[in-house]
């Protein structure tokens, strides 16, 4: 049978190469192939036109597809977030499944909306004010309902009555204090949480703060997490703990703001939120 | 081929129908055994059954895709073992490359999938329409009611042993019987019924009509394996030599200046592949061994000494060419090449071996928590987290007993909980966040990163493991 195939005339280093013919499926294929393109190019969307392309006939669409799954994800989400909804804030954390989905989904939404300030992994910025959540010290309470509320209203904002407020006067721009009277405070402040410092000058700071500070700040230092008033006597500072930070803050005093969640985000997606942030490692 | 057909384009042509003749001899039997064995094992392995107690599939053999896991009888592969896969799948490799080098391509004449169904599917062809004359009438015959019924039944049983050959797939990722009951009463996944079908019709086109021209067009390995052979290799050859001048003996002709080959196209007419081995080696032969077996029955009839076509080296036909005798089988597979590639064969499986009788039931493995590194804590004490995985590997419940060692200083807890006992189900792993707190003042809360060992220890069991990780202080 080969005998009378030609060859191609061709030869390297004596060897010839048989003219073979292709075999006829592989004509067929490629009809067949042709036949499909043509269809494809009318039946689903094809050709680039200036703004846009032909739709097609089967009015087929990535976008559309894409839509259905999302829908069809939040539509299995939903029966996740309204158990969630009715479920004491205190009582997810005893659900595991429950635990599960609301870390996750609190965890999404914490990265999307949350960590432009807190950071991704929840640390924050320190001596920018912006709090780490994963310590043990709680500005407004550590409680997953404190924390609820803090994300629901936010702190210092005009958007809702319920936004959590206090204010710290500026002791040295207000003239409300001498600037030996804030130097002697800040001595004071800084033995209070242990650190280096004039004890004479402590000495003197502690009575100025029994008359501005004790108020807010407990006679310990203590802080109070009700108004929002932060713990002095411990190794956690939001603006930093050195000498000169703390002078800063009781001259000009510091106010940080947090926006209010509850007209961005679903009351579910708060509570999951709240879930995350309260397993993090610092929430009491 | 038919002679009315109208004049072709030399650029395309039809398929030219193979119809083999039934053959007997030695490699026939031995493929018809392989074949049977082959099959046998692919059909019944999903169906052998091991206890591997309670809420554990009893299937022997089985690739849970769903929860990640390969059960092979007593043997468990999780997901973070699938060297032992990489391995196997480098010891097929080498395999191929064993047999390839000493035997060309016996894969492709013997244990191909394509080669065993295609086989089956002749069987059955044989049985329904009769040996080559009758294949080959029945073929150029006009469609009448023997030809359709013929065909028809034919058709019928390919696609019969098509679906078997899909539904014996599917059985091996889930618990065979379950699947069947749910194929027969429709409420198995579309997935199983799709590969299925894909697999039946794949099975049936190809098997029945494509045969020859997946090895030829569609398959690689022809090209790979002709380039894994040397001059030593055994492969199907004719020995020209001796056979030419081929041609009829008939009396009174010069019977004497002629070769042994009687020109009778048995050899031929028996390939599955439709091609005649008297041309030399070429791509298209699988090294079946068919032809030796139709050409020793011819020389046995004429009286003439067997292997006119048998296995022979590319070396020994230079020396058999000048009278000289080939060397032994023996020789030509145990060569140093062979031998390296069995060692290293060899050694990799006794690898696989080992590591699998030293491998433990439970596993550990720690991420630390690098965002952020530490966190300081209000009473000065610096933390660090940890994503903890523990793998229980076993039958039963676990529960494991955390613990720190290398520095005293540093302390463990379990996130949401107050002891330090984690249960871990059966055949699953778990992820729990723990913590390292060093108080204020130590060294490692004050210095910069410090090696430290968590263990677990299963409580009421000897066995414990431990992985080593890093602490990280201030001063970093
Ligand atoms: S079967 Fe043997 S004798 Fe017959 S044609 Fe083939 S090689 Fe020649
Ligand atoms: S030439 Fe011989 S060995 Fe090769 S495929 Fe044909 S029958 Fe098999």
């Amino acid at each position: 049978m080969k005998e009378d195939v030609a060859t191609t005339g061709h030869s390297w280093d004596g060897i010839e190469e048989y003219d073979n013919p292709m075999p006829r499926w592989w004509l067929w294929t490629f009809y067949a192939c042709i036949i499909w393109a043509v269809g494809y190019m009318f039946l689903f969307p094809a050709w680039p036109m200036i703004k846009s392309a032909t739709p097609g006939l089967l009015g087929y669409s990535t976008r559309a597809d894409v839509a259905d799954e999302i829908a069809e994800f939040e539509a299995r989400n939903d029966v996740w977030f309204q158990q969630l909804n009715q479920t004491e804030l205190t009582e997810i954390a005893a659900n595991t499944d429950l635990q599960r989905f609301a870390t996750q989904a609190g965890g999404s939404v914490f990265r999307a909306q949350c960590s432009q300030c807190h950071g991704s992994g929840a640390a924050g910025v320190q001596a920018s004010g912006y709090p780490n959540l994963l310590d043990d010290e709680w500005l407004w309470g550590g409680t997953i309902d404190d924390i609820h509320q803090t994300i629901t209203y936010g702190i210092r904002n005009e958007e809702h009555m319920d936004a959590r407020y206090s204010q710290m006067p500026a002791f040295g721009q207000d003239g409300l204090l001498a600037e030996e009277e804030i130097d002697q405070v800040v001595e004071y402040v800084l033995q209070m949480s242990g650190q280096q410092h004039d004890a004479d000058l402590a000495q003197a700071g502690f009575e100025v703060y029994d008359l501005n500070c004790v108020a807010c700040h407990g006679p310990d230092g203590g802080g109070d997490p009700f108004v929002g008033a932060p713990a002095l006597n411990n190794a956690v500072w939001l603006y930093g703990g050195d000498a000169e930070s703390i002078r800063e803050t009781i001259y000009y005093s510091r106010w940080g703001v947090m926006p209010g969640f509850v007209n961005r985000l679903r009351p579910a997606e708060i509570r999951a939120v709240a879930a995350y942030v309260h397993q993090l490692g610092g929430g009491e | 081929m038919s002679s009315s057909a109208p004049p072709e384009s030399t650029l395309y042509q039809k398929r030219e129908p193979i119809f083999p003749r039934r053959v007997k001899g030695s490699f026939r039997t031995m493929k018809w055994w392989l074949l049977a064995a082959m099959l046998g094992v692919y059909y019944i392995t999903p169906w052998i059954r091991w206890d591997r107690g309670p809420e554990m599939p009893d299937q022997a053999v089985l690739l849970d895709l769903a929860s990640r896991r390969f059960f092979f009888f007593m043997i468990e592969i999780w997901p973070h073992e699938f060297y032992f896969v990489a391995g196997l799948l480098i010891m097929a490799g080498i395999g191929l490359f064993l047999f390839t080098s000493a035997l060309g391509r016996v894969w492709c004449g013997y244990a191909c999938p394509q080669t065993v169904w295609t086989d089956l599917f002749i069987l059955v062809e044989r049985w329904i329409e009769g040996d080559r004359n009758a294949r080959v009438r029945l073929h150029h015959q006009k469609w009448n009611a023997e030809k359709v019924r013929k065909y028809g039944l034919k058709w019928v049983v390919w696609l019969l042993i098509g679906l078997a050959t899909g539904g014996a797939w599917v059985f091996y990722f889930t618990d065979a019987p379950t699947l069947l009951q749910n194929l027969l009463n429709f409420s198995a996944p579309p997935v199983a019924y799709l590969t299925i079908l894909f697999l039946t019709l794949t099975t049936f086109l190809f098997g029945g009509f494509f045969r020859e021209q997946i090895c030829i067009y569609a398959c690689p390995w022809p090209r790979i394996q002709a380039a894994m052979m040397d001059e030593a290799t055994l492969t199907i050859g004719y020995r020209d030599w001796r056979g030419e001048p081929r041609g009829k003996h008939r009396k009174g002709d010069d019977a004497d200046q002629m070769g042994d080959c009687i020109d009778c196209m048995a050899c031929v007419n028996v390939c599955p592949m439709g091609i005649d081995i008297r041309d030399g080696q070429q791509l298209a032969c699988i090294t079946c061994g068919l032809c030796i077996d139709a050409c020793n029955d011819v020389m046995d009839r004429i009286g003439k000494p067997r292997d006119l076509i048998g296995y022979l080296a590319l070396s020994d036909e230079v020396a058999e060419r000048q009278g000289g005798t080939p060397i032994s089988v023996w020789k030509h597979i145990f060569r140093p090449r062979t031998m390296v590639y069995t060692v290293i064969w060899g050694g990799i499986g006794i690898g696989l071996i080992a590591a699998l009788f030293l491998r433990t039931d439970i596993d550990m493995s720690i991420s630390p928590i690098r965002n952020p590194t530490y966190v300081v804590m209000s009473d000065g004490a610096v933390r660090n987290a940890y994503d903890i995985r523990l793998r229980n590997m076993h039958g039963a419940p676990r529960q494991f007993f955390l613990s720190v060692s290398d520095n005293p200083s540093v302390r463990l807890t379990v996130e949401g909980q107050s002891g330090l006992l984690v249960t871990v189900n059966p055949d699953e792993q778990l992820s729990q966040r723990v913590y390292l707190t060093a108080p204020s003042g130590t060294p490692p809360a004050t210095g910069n990163q410090t090696p430290v060992r968590i263990w677990a220890s299963v409580t009421g069991d000897t066995d414990r493991i431990n992985s080593d990780t890093i602490f990280n202080g201030r001063a970093q």
